[in-house]
């Protein structure tokens, strides 16, 4: 449905601008010929702007070309390449840490007090990062709900791609990088594929470049679970409708989360929105580096008190008690109904998976974006 | 916390048990078989237990097991589920099946505490997320039971196990980390809304 949705918004996009199109050249013709009374002049203008419209046809055909299918390439060739390039982005995801998050880790377990059961805690997670690493099997045995972000050109075969991406997480379960996770709602039923209504979840945006880039987030179910979301004011907390207020439920929610969604954890956080998109929005926020810091003045603050407040509750690693109890907090802001303001805190446990990769013109992998 | 790693070796002892504090750092070396949801349901339904649970350690765990072309099974990942589902259950198998402890994450309630206290048991906390560092520290699947009734997870697993590294969070005595860190967080967060 969604993808239905979008493709028809974009014929409409796509007509828009062809009118649009029209209309310049039309109201270019009419301002040159009012200005430019000399001929010399006229014939420069549009001299000019045949050369851009002939660029422009050349750069559309290069961009097909790269986009579906490479010189000499079938396409079902690309296909075959592509299936190959996210079962990768999945095997890697699922088995690899990114380095970012490692980093915050093995930071973590330095911190922690020597000879406490959190330096312990913190021992055995960065030694099985390690593990799964070296043999390439999952991190956690939790593989998750996988949702993934597709980065794509304007005329983009949305359909066909999500296809290759459920052939693959089929043929990822098969060899173990997954767990079979997805379960039938109403009968209980596990097919063991890893594919069904809703899984695995992919979000498509469009973007003005010529390549693709496709994203991966593991997200567990144990730390899901921990996941909330405040409508403001909250009497209990006294929290009004500002960052006060948000910074109260972000710390209440932590609170709440401890010992369960093995922590340390990281929260992404979306302020306004509505319910859904707020959930969204705020899972959106584990596709950001460890180290990114929000634009936004206010919230870049708030990123960093939330993590440093935090860690003085004293809920440590699986809530042993211990210095660390978030390692990352990522915030965004959406606007808000005069009537709402909801806070949605996405929690992620310490697993933390998330891979990506520049796909290049031939399907294969150009580079990894973590 | 506690500084020394103590270690418990098969047959384990109803004294040792006893012995562990709040915040010790325990290595299981023995068996252990694994029970979640269904197990816990089975045994609080009246069914018989098709295996004798005295004096044994239960693992709130779903692996993931290979069956090997010889019969043998092969554990791939085993690390613990979320324990409080067990809460309803669990004071019952303490009573009814004299395990000595269980395995699990998250911690457990105020019934399964009192429990421990009752009958001498504790609940280990194992390391939630590393699949990879507990599946190799399971050495050998011995047995199954109730596989075809409820399933490959939720099968009892009866393993062995070396070095199988755990915290202990509620002990016998009445203790519970998982209290003491919510009361002094709690009061911390208490201070940071001010
Ligand atoms: S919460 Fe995260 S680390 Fe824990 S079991 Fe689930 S996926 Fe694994």
């Amino acid at each position: 449905m969604a993808i239905k949705k979008k493709k028809m918004a974009k014929k409409v996009v796509k007509k828009k601008v062809t009118k649009k199109k029209v209309a310049k050249k039309v109201t270019k013709k009419k301002v040159a010929k009012k200005v430019t009374k000399k001929k010399v002049a006229k014939k420069v203008t549009k001299k000019k702007v045949a050369k851009k419209v002939t660029k422009k046809k050349v750069a559309k055909k290069v961009t097909k070309k790269k986009v579906v299918v490479k010189k000499g390439q079938t396409p079902a060739e690309y296909d075959k390449v592509l299936f190959k390039t996210i079962l990768e982005v999945v095997r890697k995801t699922s088995t690899e840490m990114p380095d970012d998050v490692q980093k915050v880790i093995l930071k973590a377990l330095a911190t922690e007090a020597k000879a406490t059961t959190a330096e312990y805690a913190m021992d055995i997670i960065a030694k099985n990062i390690e593990i799964a690493r070296t043999k390439s099997q999952p991190i956690c045995q939790d593989t998750g709900t996988l949702i993934f972000n597709i980065y794509h050109p304007v005329g983009f075969n949305q359909g066909k791609f999500s296809k290759i991406v459920k052939k693959a997480v089929v043929k990822a379960t098969e060899m173990g990088y997954l767990r079979q996770n997805s379960v039938d709602t109403l009968t209980g039923e596990n097919k063991g594929m890893n594919i069904g209504l809703g899984h695995p979840v992919m979000n498509f945006h469009e973007h003005n470049k010529k390549g693709l880039d496709v994203k991966l987030i593991l997200k567990g179910g144990g730390s899901e679970n921990m996941s909330i979301q405040y409508s403001l004011p909250n009497v209990p907390l006294n929290a009004g409708r500002d960052l006060d207020g948000v910074r109260k439920v972000i710390l209440d929610g932590l609170v709440k989360a401890q010992g369960k969604g093995c922590g340390p954890g990281i929260l992404g956080i979306c302020i306004g929105s509505d319910r859904g998109e707020g959930y969204h929005h705020a899972k959106e926020q584990f596709l950001r580096t460890m180290d990114d810091i929000s634009p936004v003045k206010e919230l870049a603050a708030l990123e960093k008190d939330i993590v440093e407040s935090a860690n003085k509750l004293g809920i440590g690693p699986m809530g042993f008690g211990g210095k660390t109890t978030l390692l990352g907090c990522k915030i965004c802001v959406m606007n808000r109904l005069p009537a709402s303001y909801f806070v949605s805190i996405s929690y992620m446990c310490w697993a933390s998976r998330r891979q990506g990769a520049a796909v290049k013109a031939d399907g294969s992998i150009g580079k990894w974006l973590y | 916390m506690s500084e020394n790693i103590v270690k418990l070796d098969y047959p384990y002892k109803r004294e040792e048990i006893r012995a562990l504090k709040v915040g010790d750092t325990v290595l299981i070396t023995g068996k252990m078989f694994t029970g979640r949801d269904a197990v816990h349901k089975y045994i609080h339904d009246g069914n018989p237990v098709p295996v004798d649970l005295n004096n044994q350690i239960i693992y709130h765990c779903g692996p993931v097991v290979v069956e090997n072309s010889d019969g043998s099974y092969e554990i791939k990942a085993a690390g613990p589920t979320t324990s409080i589902r067990e809460e309803p259950y669990e004071w019952e198998v303490m009573r009814d099946h004299g395990i000595v402890g269980v395995i699990g994450k998250g911690g457990m309630g105020a019934k399964t505490l009192a429990a421990c206290q009752e009958y001498g048991c504790v609940y280990f906390h194992a390391i939630g997320g590393a699949a990879q560092v507990l599946a190799e520290k399971i050495k050998s699947v011995d047995n199954v039971y109730l596989k075809e009734i409820v399933g490959s997870p939720e099968a009892i697993w009866e393993m062995s196990v070396v070095e199988f590294p755990v915290v202990v969070t509620m002990d016998s005595h009445g203790n519970s980390l998982h209290d003491e860190v919510l009361k002094h967080s709690q009061e911390v967060f208490a201070d940071l809304i001010k």
